[in-house]
């Protein structure tokens, strides 16, 4: 015969003090838990959407970052002849030789710098990402000393909202517009003519040449050929992939910090689950001899309690979920130690990161219940009817 | 005297339960011991930083280099004892993986400018005489097991190639907060090649080191250096070898704060657990406090006792993981110890350990306390169970 679930909800609800003090505890680990996974996975989102499936990005052999490269005009100009390319309703190909550097910004508020990325683009640098939409102003011009800055920037950094002006390379840069990259790694940087940039920063080198390729299929070969023509040294990589690659080393990190900072947690929390079920089992000692003396079988009393410890459990998950899930609307702007860049992203609650944390809780209870139950389970008729 | 045994005889009279919550709480201190340690290795930088010494970078960002013209302008700047150039390298041994800071120093002038790096006499000689020779910390020789002699080659990412050094010497830190993990080599064997394969580069350097005669006077110097290159190509920043580490330090403050308010949400998860205990414990005796109310016993010494016994199994709890947190501090800095320089545990953690564990022992027995006293005599006898 089966013990009806209400009996073990019942329990919960009669010593709701204990109950919500284990759940709590239990709570805030899923917390935690859930809220580590949301900020690796909306990292990685963040960058893996930065990238586009069909554009190639070309780089100098080695380097990992637009940053660390450099492409120089005269190897930028043999891939522009490259006939893989898309072609635009102009005739030229869908191509943009583009300059990256880091430049040092004050934030706003508290006036701590921190490096961000001031990308130097050409005509096509807009078409080719059509995920950056200007949301205010206007597109700079070429040949003026205009930049647009990102909404990430425009929001954080001091100088970065339209019509303000920020000084570097020996000039006053204006801001002439806005732009809204979605949740991608663009809308922490700066855009602004890549000639007038480089002259600015007395650089005769490129960082990098992005093209849209005409048949996604052709990478290999375009990849094959870029990777082994000696007048180069470059390779190419597709823009998803070389973008995706810049979170690997953050979302380690963070992922190792949270899973080795949730086994303790849980550790303190199972406790707390664990004393809660001792104590519901001594209390109710006479009232298991009563069950049993009626016919309750062993394992209906070993699965009533662990239902009990799984409920602690789940209920714990849920609260903890609810809570995380008001993360989504922070966003969190830190150092990409990979790029070494400023990069904002907000936490990202996937259905798996709601999976594993309400299996993480659901195992919590478990553990904590499943010695108190067999200890319930093995009760003597007769003693436990003796106890009270 | 007699109130200590109560309280003890108390506290262990449900064994089990006291026991889980003891180690549940020794759990939370440890767990909270090491996060505060984790915090403090972070700010390790900037606390081995000297006084004397001020970094002058390129004001745009980190990644524009210097020309190497300004070495000698800065030294003729009133108060300038000593500069020296260094240039970040980001040469990758074997693999992506084996992270290490690698510089090419002006080396005779930069070791003069870091006494805290102790060399054997032999060894510093042959690392100054040999261009092609590389100086490495112990830290660094523990992990890769490199004898002198050795050559160890990098992979530029850089610097295209990849370059070849001579182990030439070994170094120990005079602090224990002193970096034992750098790997130094020639900035003249960098320039020379680079004047063969990148001409545009050759000359360059990252940062200059500066070291002031007097360290009161490091802002005025700092000052004076910025107005000697301003409206120059490459316009200067100088600050003090502490702010400099803090900037870095700050970049990655979201992180910081999130490891902050992590170390605070466990503390909240004992709170719980220990509440939970107290509770549990004081409800079962709601029929003793009626007897002692009855026998005249006053609602502040009802207090006295649930409260003296949540803080008799929190303190308990926090001594042993008190007692704990250096050893596992210890295991840790040998996992992770590669990427921070220093993993000490150090006396203000373990005060703030002994405080949290007295604000929890008193927060856990609010509500039973509450309980306890507001009960009316008859309604405690009356209460079963």
């Amino acid at each position: 015969m089966r013990i009806p679930l209400s009996y073990s909800f019942r329990n919960l609800w009669t010593r709701r003090l204990t109950t919500a003090l284990t759940i709590s505890g239990m709570a805030l680990v899923v917390f935690v838990f859930a809220a580590i996974i949301m900020l690796a996975e909306g990292l990685e989102k963040t960058l893996v959407e930065t990238g586009s499936y069909d554009n190639v990005v070309v780089v100098r052999k080695g380097s990992n970052s637009e940053v660390m490269s450099w492409v120089t005009r005269y190897q930028a100009s043999i891939i522009e002849t490259l006939p893989e390319a898309v072609i635009g309703d102009d005739g030229k190909p869908f191509l943009a030789k583009e300059m990256v550097v880091l430049i040092t910004l004050p934030k706003r508020g508290t006036n701590i710098p921190s490096n961000v990325v001031i990308r130097g683009i050409g005509a096509s640098s807009l078409a080719l990402r059509p995920q950056v939409r200007l949301i205010a102003g206007r597109m700079p011009r070429p040949g003026l000393s205009e930049i647009i800055a990102g909404r990430s920037i425009a929001e954080r950094f001091r100088g970065g909202g339209i019509g303000e002006i920020i000084r570097f390379g020996m000039r006053d840069w204006m801001v002439v517009g806005t732009f809204d990259a979605g949740s991608t790694g663009f809308s922490s940087e700066i855009w602004g003519d890549a000639d007038q940039l480089m002259q600015a920063f007395r650089r005769t080198v490129y960082s990098s040449v992005i093209f849209k390729l005409r048949d996604p299929a052709d990478f290999e070969r375009v990849k094959e050929w870029i990777g082994t023509d000696p007048r180069l040294s470059l390779e190419a990589n597709r823009e998803s992939r070389f973008y995706a690659e810049q979170s690997e080393d953050m979302a380690r990190f963070l992922r190792i910090l949270g899973t080795t900072l949730t086994i303790i947690f849980s550790l303190g929390a199972v406790i707390g689950a664990m004393i809660t079920m001792y104590s519901a089992v001594a209390t109710r000692t006479a009232e298991i001899g009563t069950m049993r003396a009626i016919g309750f079988e062993r394992i209906s009393i070993l699965g009533a309690f662990i239902v009990e410890a799984l409920l602690l459990g789940l209920i714990g998950g849920c609260v903890g979920l609810f809570l995380a899930s008001f993360l989504q609307l922070l966003t969190i702007s830190t150092i990409n130690f990979q790029t070494f860049s400023e990069l904002a992203f907000s936490f990202t609650l996937t259905v798996s990161t709601v999976w594993k944390s309400l299996v993480f809780a659901l195992t919590m209870g478990f553990a904590g219940g499943v010695l108190p139950a067999i200890r319930a389970s093995r009760m003597n008729i007769v003693e436990s009817l003796r106890a009270s | 005297m007699y109130i200590l045994k109560l309280l003890l005889r108390n506290a262990f009279r449900h064994k089990l339960r006291t026991a889980l919550t003891i180690l549940s709480i020794t759990i939370a201190i440890l767990a909270f011991g090491l996060l505060r340690t984790f915090i403090s290795a972070w700010y390790a930088g900037a606390e081995a930083s000297s006084a004397s010494r001020l970094v002058t970078r390129n004001a745009i960002s980190l990644i524009f280099p210097l020309p190497l013209s300004y070495k000698d302008k800065i030294r003729q700047i009133d108060g300038v004892k000593l500069v020296a150039g260094g240039r970040w390298f980001a040469g990758i041994y074997i693999d992506e993986k084996n992270f290490f800071a690698n510089y090419a120093i002006d080396a005779k002038n930069y070791l003069a400018l870091y006494p805290e790096f102790i060399f054997p006499p032999d060894q510093k000689a042959a690392f100054l005489a040999d261009r092609r020779a590389c100086c490495v910390g112990r830290k660094l020789i523990e992990r890769y097991r490199w004898r002198i002699g050795d050559i160890i080659t990098l992979k530029g990412t850089l610097f295209p190639g990849t370059w070849g050094f001579v182990l030439r010497g070994i170094y120990d830190g005079r602090d224990t907060s002193t970096d034992e993990r750098l790997f130094f080599f020639h900035w003249d064997y960098l320039n020379e090649s680079l004047k063969k394969t990148a001409p545009r580069r050759a000359d360059q350097v990252g940062w200059y080191v500066v070291e002031v005669q007097d360290p009161n006077r490091a802002a005025e110097v700092a000052q004076a250096i910025d107005r000697t290159f301003e409206n120059s190509l490459a316009e200067t920043l100088t600050e003090t070898e502490r702010a400099f580490f803090l900037s870095f330090v700050s970049m990655a403050g979201a992180i910081i704060v999130a490891i902050q308010l992590v170390s605070f949400v466990v503390i909240i998860i004992i709170i719980a657990v220990t509440a939970n205990t107290m509770a549990m414990t004081a409800r079962e005796r709601i029929g003793e406090y009626a007897v002692f109310k009855t026998l005249g016993y006053r609602g502040w010494r009802i207090a006295g006792m649930i409260i003296g016994e949540s803080l008799l199994i929190t303190m308990i709890g926090c001594l042993f993981g008190i007692a704990l947190t250096p050893p596992a501090a210890q295991v840790l800095g040998k996992i992770i110890g590669t990427y921070f320089r220093a993993f000490q545990v150090d006396m203000a953690t373990i005060y703030i350990d002994i405080g949290t564990a007295l604000l929890v022992g008193l927060l856990a027995a609010i509500v039973p306390t509450w309980r306890a006293v507001k009960i009316r005599i008859a309604d405690g006898l009356r209460r079963i169970g």
